[in-house]
């Protein structure tokens, strides 16, 4: 068949039930991304003879004889009102965005568009930016030299983004690729008894069909952190025993999908079917089935005869005699379900070998290095034998914090030699990736007649799943901050993460605390309305202050956490007055009932244990700079702030720096993206770097101006300018002094704490159970602001996936541990028309520790949310939710009873 | 997505050419079919290639092919008289997915899908449309869409048997409808669609889907009174349950909208 791309002829042959998106992408047109493949994201849309259009749901034939337009072919303006309004974060969903808003002409931001733009999902702004771009707001500034920081300039990326030219994880060509498919599990628990692959190994265009027999024996854990001995080492590469539905049984590798997955289907697998067990409460009772009964201490799990893989069990004071005494008691049991990430790009690997034999993998992950030390570890390689890096990657939320899919590329590429490409469909997101942990919480706390805090206990049941990963790292996280955050002398924690025979849980925006603060924070609310004061003073009488110590139930603890800036005091104050007046609320609808609701949380800057970073900044021959870098940009937005943070300290401006980042190639080291240490941890390095440098070009520049060396001044003088330094070119130092360079490390300690408040006004329809936000604020304590467009983007993100987790979003296992919300027809991830206005406040503090100031917040804004939105609820019709999602259904039935 | 387990799409040119083996589907739009593996599934045959007019209007009513697209049916025309067209957009707005898919996605696929929220059975049901079905003897028959779909993705469409067309009455077309819909998302996909319509001779006639397994038909030779409604419509025991609504909350949701749309029609 004949068609056109962007005017330009294409002849193709599509195979049978090929659809437009994969021909495309194969014809190089890798601007076409596949977010869903399901006609729901519209990340694959294109124009069709001008018509916008999924192309993951057109046969490819029926585009013979017409002409397709890709983002890449489109007039350039509305591209540049996304540019402008800095509408994208990680920016997988913006080519099909674009392509949409000019195919369907839209111009505002109305009722209208946001039905229209319905089939469009984007996962990290919250829509107000891409609002903002469809009706020509304007968000962004032109670079300044040397003041860049704090100032809201343009991506480094925005130009590629916009026009779908930055390369995501598999849009790079790559030739003689092979592709790999996966034969899930049938069963919950079974063994498999026998395996034939012989049919398949027959098959056309298969190269290899890998089983337990061929996998690495080595134990790991999917969950990466820092230390590796952080998480439980329960996984195999392939494992003879299969603990969840879906679970790897077997892998094809094959000269095209279309012939790894028909040849699945060939493999005769003989199972023995085991009891599995379902449930969290029952996992630890007697009797029941063990996960992981067959392994030792050294697999780091807690207690396997009890499918207990982490506990923590301490009091400071006396939580019983406090309670005992207290003149106010509340209690309650909070639920939290399974959520799914949903970041736009799925998990994805590309592996091949090098000239140097060195084993590569390009990878959609937030950790590099320590993919690349445990791929070493698993195979047993030297880690110089491997390299690993990642493109821009699209969307992560904590998911990309694992090793998913590098370890089964590693083995097909070690074993066939070939270059291989594992890419997870959508519904793989949803049945084999980690979720959002659900969370038990019961929650008792006490308190004097003024609404003091006397005691504080909390029971918390964590599911974690087949595979251990990161449940005990999201079960200790959960209950830390949460918990730091009053001034309490008495206080309980009792938290337990168990195994079940379901897909595991992982890491996810919060890390534990956000299903924590939920309870608490509405525990916290019973309290005031218990002792009669508003949700604001009970939360100034007992939330710590400078001078307290961060405390959770140890009084001797010693850590590296403390208070290093404070801003909670003026983020309860900005969000108290945000809410009082109610001039900016939206209309309440018929028959409502209205209600306002509040919600703190507190967090650490940085993850602890060590977050290491090495970066460097090079001065090149024509006057501009280069930057090395370990962090992966996946919509955080680090690398814009770390632009800023050199261009800041070079007197230069952000358009000239050259980014080299995320490859193990690159810089010494790195930890990752991850506890949202991209701007605290390895910005902070990269500062350091820069004004190493700087001291370097000053001197380099006195020498060449041939007299005796003025001590350089403070970082923000005027003599570095983005051509000269004292007078002298650049261009000539460089010249004169080739590869100038400077050096910064952090280790990530001493930590810092961020503070952040919520506040609602919702209306409640009791005949629905409907609700509407008529207002949503969020103050935050971030620090120095580096970036004030980016930084609001990061909140009102947050503040929608967590409207989505408080409202609507709920993975389903049916009685035999399947998931049955495999699809985002089945999940509902917010959309445009879902998510209201948050307003962003900024408290007005300086860290001592975080670069120029800064604190972290990307996961931040998270944690508050549900808790308001639940306390709002509650607040409206006199009923608390215990559990979310607080789903027009659930919400309905608590108000029958 | 690409359809692994194909190993051909057929273009049908004329009726012989439709014939349908075991591992065989018609393909219409395809947004239904290309949206989810489909193991098994060895061939479609493709019916957009048989030239069957979308839309056929005559002064008896209207006749959809089962190909027209439902951008083809919201582009119609407003015709005097037809008193009940709001539907169509009302219906169509319905639809989970995108607008966008509004160009592919057909009458015929969406009612041959026989998903309970399926927003163009809700629309021929609440119409009371008959489908013509072409049977693989070269034959044709013609049933109620209300009875065609049978359940949760099941159909009284038997094995070789193609949907043609849909064909609506102008009489019904001339009567007033009352459309409402709840949906635990704003632009989600229906949990509860009851539709009424008011006959010619005084009645009522109220359709119910997304919130049950099936369309249900209630027909009232005149207006009811709410009792009288609420007790038919809590004699429906299928309520359905997914992600997009418990059933208590289904059947609560049905009531209500159900007693609104009696309202407006009184």
């Amino acid at each position: 068949m004949r068609f056109e791309v962007n005017g330009a002829p294409v002849d193709a042959d599509p195979a049978p039930g090929q659809v437009l998106r994969t021909l495309l992408r194969e014809h190089g047109h890798v601007e076409v991304k596949k977010g869903c493949d399901s006609g729901d994201c519209g990340a694959c849309t294109v124009l069709l003879d001008g018509r916008p259009t999924h192309s993951c749901l057109v046969p490819a034939y029926r585009a013979s004889g017409r002409a397709v337009t890709t983002v890449a072919g489109l007039d350039p303006r509305v591209g540049q009102s996304f540019i402008d309004a800095a509408a994208f974060q990680c920016g997988f969903c913006t080519a099909g965005l674009v392509t949409t808003v000019a195919g369907l002409g839209l111009t505002t931001d109305d009722e209208e568009t946001a039905r229209l733009l319905k089939g469009n999902l984007c996962r990290c702004t919250g829509y107000r930016s891409i609002c903002d771009a469809v009706a020509g707001r304007r968000n962004t500034v032109d670079p300044v030299p040397g003041q860049d920081a704090g100032r809201s300039v343009r991506s480094p990326a925005a130009c590629r983004i916009v026009t779908g030219r930055e390369p995501f994880t598999l849009d790079v060509a790559t030739t003689d690729l092979a592709h790999l498919a996966v034969l899930g599990s049938p069963h919950a628990h079974a063994r498999i008894v026998a395996i034939d692959t012989t049919a398949a190994l027959a098959a056309p265009g298969v190269l290899a069909v890998l089983t337990h027999e061929d996998s690495p024996t080595t134990l790991f854990s999917t969950a990466r952190h820092e230390s590796r001995l952080d998480d439980p080492d329960d996984t195999r590469v392939l494992d003879p025993v299969l603990r969840f539905h879906g679970q790897r049984v077997a892998v094809v590798v094959a000269e095209s999908l279309r012939e790894a997955t028909r040849a699945l289907r060939l493999i005769e697998v003989e199972y023995e079917v085991l009891p599995a067990v379902l449930d969290p409460e029952q996992a630890r009772a007697s009797g029941a089935p063990l996960v992981h009964g067959d392994k030792g201490p050294e697999a780091r799990i807690s207690e396997p005869s009890r499918n207990v893989v982490a506990q923590l069990h301490a009091e400071m004071g006396s939580v019983s005699d406090a309670l005992a005494a207290s003149a106010h008691r509340v209690r309650g049991t909070y639920r939290t379900r399974r959520v799914s990430h949903a970041a736009l790009e799925t998990h994805a690997t590309r592996g091949w070998l090098d000239e140097d034999g060195r084993l590569v993998l390009r990878t959609s992950t937030q950790v590099p290095y320590l993919v690349r030390d445990e791929i070493a570890h698993i195979f047993a390689l030297d880690p110089a034998k491997v390299r690993v890096l990642t493109g821009r990657v699209g969307g992560g939320f904590g998911g990309k914090q694992e090793l998913l899919t590098e370890d089964v590329v590693a083995l097909a590429v070690l074993r066939t030699g070939r270059a291989v490409q594992y890419e997870m469909t959508r519904a793989d997101e949803f049945t084999i990736v980690p979720s959002r942990h659900p969370v038990r919480v019961e929650v008792e706390l006490g308190a004097d007649a003024d609404g003091v805090l006397t005691a504080m206990r909390i029971d918390v049941l964590t599911d974690t799943g087949a595979y251990g990963n990161h449940g005990p790292g999201v079960m200790f996280h959960g209950v830390s901050e949460s918990v730091a955050v009053y001034r309490c002398a008495n206080k309980r924690v009792d938290a337990e993460a168990v195994y079940t025979h379901t897909l595991p849980s992982g890491a996810f925006r919060g890390y534990g605390l956000g299903q924590v603060i939920f309870a608490v924070e509405s525990a916290m609310d019973d309290l005031a309305q218990s002792v009669g004061i508003s949700a604001f003073d009970v939360r100034r009488r007992n939330v710590v202050v400078p001078g307290d110590r961060l405390l959770v139930a140890d009084p001797d603890e010693v850590g590296d956490l403390d208070m290093h800036s404070y801003g909670m005091d003026q983020c309860l104050d900005l969000v108290e007055a945000a809410l009082a007046d109610r001039s900016a609320d939206l209309p309440a609808p018929p028959g409502t009932h209205v209600g306002a609701g509040t919600a703190v949380a507190m967090i650490a800057t940085i993850a602890p244990r060590g977050h290491y970073a090495e970066a460097s900044v090079r001065l090149l021959d024509d006057g501009r700079y280069e930057i090395s870098v370990g962090t992966t940009e996946f919509g955080n937005g680090t690398t814009t702030v770390h632009g800023q943070l050199v261009a800041q300290a070079l007197g230069t401006t952000v358009d000239r720096i050259v980014i080299r980042q995320s490859d193990t190639d690159v810089t010494g080291y790195d930890t990752g993206a991850f506890g949202s240490a991209g701007v605290v941890v390895a910005g902070l390095a990269l500062h350091r770097a820069a004004l190493q440098l700087r001291t370097k070009i000053l001197s380099a520049a006195a020498a060449l101006r041939d007299h005796p060396s003025d001590e350089p001044r403070t970082w923000d003088s005027q003599d570095l300018t983005p051509e000269s330094a004292s007078g002298v070119p650049l261009t000539e130092i460089a010249r004169a002094a080739p590869g100038l360079a400077g050096q910064g490390t952090h280790d990530g300690s001493p930590r810092s704490v961020a503070f952040n408040v919520h506040g609602f006004r919702v209306a409640v329809d009791p005949a629905t159970g409907e609700v509407t936000v008529l207002r949503s604020v969020q103050a935050v304590d971030a620090g120095t602001v580096l970036h004030p467009e980016q930084l609001r983007g990061q909140v009102e993100g947050g503040t929608g996936q967590a409207i989505g987790t408080a409202l609507y979003e709920e993975m389903r296992l049916d009685d035999e541990g399947r998931v049955t919300t495999a699809s985002f027809r089945s999940y509902h991830v917010p959309q445009m028309v879902d998510l209201p206005r948050t307003e962003v406040l900024f408290a007005d503090t300086a860290d001592d520790l975080g670069p120029l100031g800064a604190k972290s917040m990307s996961e931040a804004p998270y944690n508050p949310v549900a808790p308001a939105l639940a306390n709002a609820i509650r607040d409206a019709v006199g009923i608390r939710p215990h559990e979310l999602p607080m789903s027009a259904d659930r919400l309905w039935r608590l108000l029958q009873a | 997505m690409d359809l692994t387990s194909l190993d051909r799409i057929r273009a049908a040119h004329d009726r012989t050419e439709l014939a349908l083996g075991p591992r065989s589907a018609p393909l219409a739009g395809g947004t239904w079919l290309f949206s989810e593996p489909q193991p098994g599934l060895e061939e479609l045959v493709d019916l957009t290639t048989l030239g069957w007019p979308s839309v056929e209007q005559t002064a008896d009513g209207l006749t959809l092919a089962a190909t027209c697209t439902i951008r083809s049916l919201a582009d119609l025309p407003p015709v005097p008289g037809w008193r009940s067209q709001h539907l169509v957009q009302q219906c169509a707005r319905s639809l989970v997915a995108s607008e966008k898919i509004w160009d592919w996605a057909t009458v015929g696929g969406n009612i041959c899908v026989a998903l309970p929220a399926g927003a163009l059975t809700t629309l021929a049901v609440a119409l009371d449309a008959t489908a013509l079905v072409w049977t693989p003897d070269g034959g044709e028959r013609r049933e109620p869409v209300a009875s065609l779909v049978t359940g949760v993705r099941t159909t009284s469409v038997g094995p070789g048997e193609v949907l043609r067309s849909v064909e609506l009455s102008a009489e019904v077309l001339a009567q007033p409808v009352a459309f409402r819909r709840i949906a635990l998302t704003r632009h989600g996909r229906s949990g509860a669609i009851v539709v009424g319509r008011r006959d010619d001779a005084g009645g009522l006639v109220v359709t119910l889907t997304a919130g049950v397994t099936h369309p249900h038909r209630l027909a009232f030779p005149t207006l009811p009174t709410p009792d009288e409604l609420a007790a038919a419509v809590d004699a429906v025991e299928d309520w359905y349950d997914d992600p997009h609504g418990s059933p208590d909350w289904r059947r609560a949701m049905t009531l209500r909208l159900a007693e609104q749309v009696r309202e407006e029609l009184a």
